[in-house]
């Protein structure tokens, strides 16, 4: 039953992101990322992770996805122009593919010849509690550490989008306070 | 222990009388929103078909049903069609999660009164509730006018925005209860504080967190007075502008259980779901526990048409403002405030 619905999962997951890639219009390649974002989340659920798995859901599909659509509406994104792309990519793309993914595959073989299955029987060690002690004592400096550096990303993009002159925090009283949902 | 033939028609059987249950309560919730704006209103509301205008929501059903099913021209049509049956699909498979009372045994089986017990209930109810994002934004979207445009873009920007209030709010009540599922915060309730007040959670100082999440639920279910993604004075319908019978009917459907799905949310987390006095014979003690949980969401529906009536539609910019500059904080204080507390009393 479960390795049943790892395989449903696994195939909707990958069948989702090529068609991200292939589908011409932005809107269809958003919404398929977030057909794989939910059938990755089915898969932690598989594993047991269920808080992981609520998580994916709210935050990525509910959350980072809504704002990709937001912004793909706001600037009426139409339907991309195929081109005909260079030749070089053509030639090298598939084969490198392939390497690539030889590589991976026989580092993965040799260098961990005896692999610890994927255990499907929700016996992961994923409640909220080990998580949080997890993220807030075995691994807090880093954690915090990037969050700083998200902050400081998102500082950069806010003085990138305010217009000159009113750089950074709301604007003058004139100037309506700068949207910070976008 | 439950055999798996068993477990499929218990649950077959729980989920036929919750949606059953569900699309009635959405009926007459429109024809008590009627009703009552009529009588805020100095009006009569309706009150002509059966007594007391109480066939009227059957009315409008047939209504709906006979309409003509109009696609207009010029919409992207796969996404078009699919944004009311993912609102509404949405909007029903969230009731799943909510627990109206105790345990029940039936011919000797023993079931919860919920169509399934999961120990993160309420975050997954909450992800079910995000995703309901998307059912209005590509309505907006796909319809190609302006008002419909407009009206997705302010609801998906209003609705990302109060969700994060919103969840927030809740943050308090999960550190005091230690638990996710939303039974065992239910049971964390039962009894009393001192004398006649029961230990609900919103006595138990989580009184702003019951403000925080009242204003935001009010924003994320599009009501009045945040209801600026179909302000009719400026957008005609806002998301669902292009819409009409059934399709358009699906989206009111999908609101007002979504305002049913939030109301029970309120009652688990704040007000002690189904805990009440419970006296009298046993069949009475087996149905008061869901008649005070009933009572208790009535009470919220209540409360949202009777604001509906009252208030004015807030300004864009200031609905952005109250949200990030006002609950947002609010929301953050009391999620400080509390985890103090829990820790100092520990």
């Amino acid at each position: 039953m479960q390795l049943v619905l790892f395989f449903v999962f696994g195939i909707i997951a990958v069948a989702a992101a090529i068609n991200l890639l292939a589908q011409r219009h932005p809107i269809n390649s958003a919404l398929s990322l977030i057909v794989v974002m939910a059938s990755l989340a089915a898969l932690f659920l598989l594993m047991g992770a269920e808080f992981l798995a609520a998580i994916q859901v709210i935050v990525y599909a509910g959350a980072i996805m809504v704002l990709f659509v937001f912004v793909i509406m706001l600037l009426n994104a139409g339907e991309e122009e195929r081109t005909p792309g260079s030749r070089v990519a053509k030639r090298l793309g598939y084969p490198a593919v392939v390497v690539l993914a030889g590589v991976v595959a026989w580092t993965l073989l040799t260098h961990n010849p005896h692999p610890v299955p994927v255990n499907l029987s929700g016996r992961f060690v994923g409640s909220p509690t080990a998580i949080a002690q997890l993220i807030f004592r075995d691994f807090l400096l880093p954690f915090e550490v990037t969050s700083v550096l998200i902050l400081i990303a998102i500082m950069g993009a806010v003085v990138l989008a305010s217009p000159v002159g009113t750089a950074a925090g709301p604007g003058s009283p004139e100037q309506p306070p700068a949207k910070r949902e976008g | 222990m439950l055999t798996v033939t068993t477990f499929v028609v218990v649950s077959v059987i729980k989920i036929v009388i919750a949606i059953m249950v569900l699309l009635a309560a959405v009926a007459y919730s429109t024809w008590l929103e009627r009703k009552l704006v009529g009588h805020i209103q100095n009006r009569w509301g309706p009150k002509r078909v059966g007594p007391f205008g109480l066939l009227q929501p059957l009315a409008d059903g047939l209504k709906f049903i006979l309409k003509e099913d109009l696609v207009p021209p010029h919409v992207y049509k796969p996404l078009y069609l699919a944004a009311p049956i993912l609102s509404l699909s949405l909007a029903l498979t969230s009731i799943a999660l909510v627990p109206i009372g105790n345990w029940v045994a039936v011919g000797g089986i023993y079931t919860p009164l919920e169509i399934t017990d999961v120990n993160i209930g309420l975050l997954i109810l909450l992800g079910i509730t995000s995703l309901s994002v998307y059912g209005v934004a590509l309505a907006g979207w796909s319809s190609n006018s302006k008002y419909s445009l407009l009206g997705g873009l302010r609801a998906t920007a209003q609705m990302v925005s109060y969700e994060i209030a919103l969840g927030l709010s809740l943050v308090g009540v999960l550190i005091m209860s230690g638990s996710l599922n939303l039974r065992e915060i239910v049971d964390m309730q039962g009894g009393h504080l001192v004398g006649w007040i029961p230990r609900w959670n919103i006595f138990r100082g989580q009184i702003f967190a019951f403000f925080i999440y009242l204003a935001a639920a009010f924003a994320e279910t599009n009501r009045v007075p945040f209801d600026l993604p179909e302000a009719e004075s400026e957008l005609v319908a806002g998301y669902h502008t292009e819409y009409s019978s059934m399709k358009f009917a699906m989206f009111f459907m999908a609101e007002y259980a979504n305002m049913i799905t939030v109301a029970s949310i309120a009652t688990l987390l704040f007000l002690g779901g189904w805990h009440g006095p419970v006296f009298g014979p046993w069949w009475l003690v087996d149905i008061l526990p869901i008649f005070w949980f009933g009572l208790k969401v009535f009470a919220f529906i209540f409360l949202y048409i009777w604001v509906r009536g009252t208030l004015p539609r807030f300004r864009y910019d200031q609905l952005m403002a109250f949200g990030w500059k006002f609950l947002f904080p609010l929301a953050m204080a009391n999620v400080l405030v509390t985890s103090l507390i829990v820790a100092l009393q520990k």
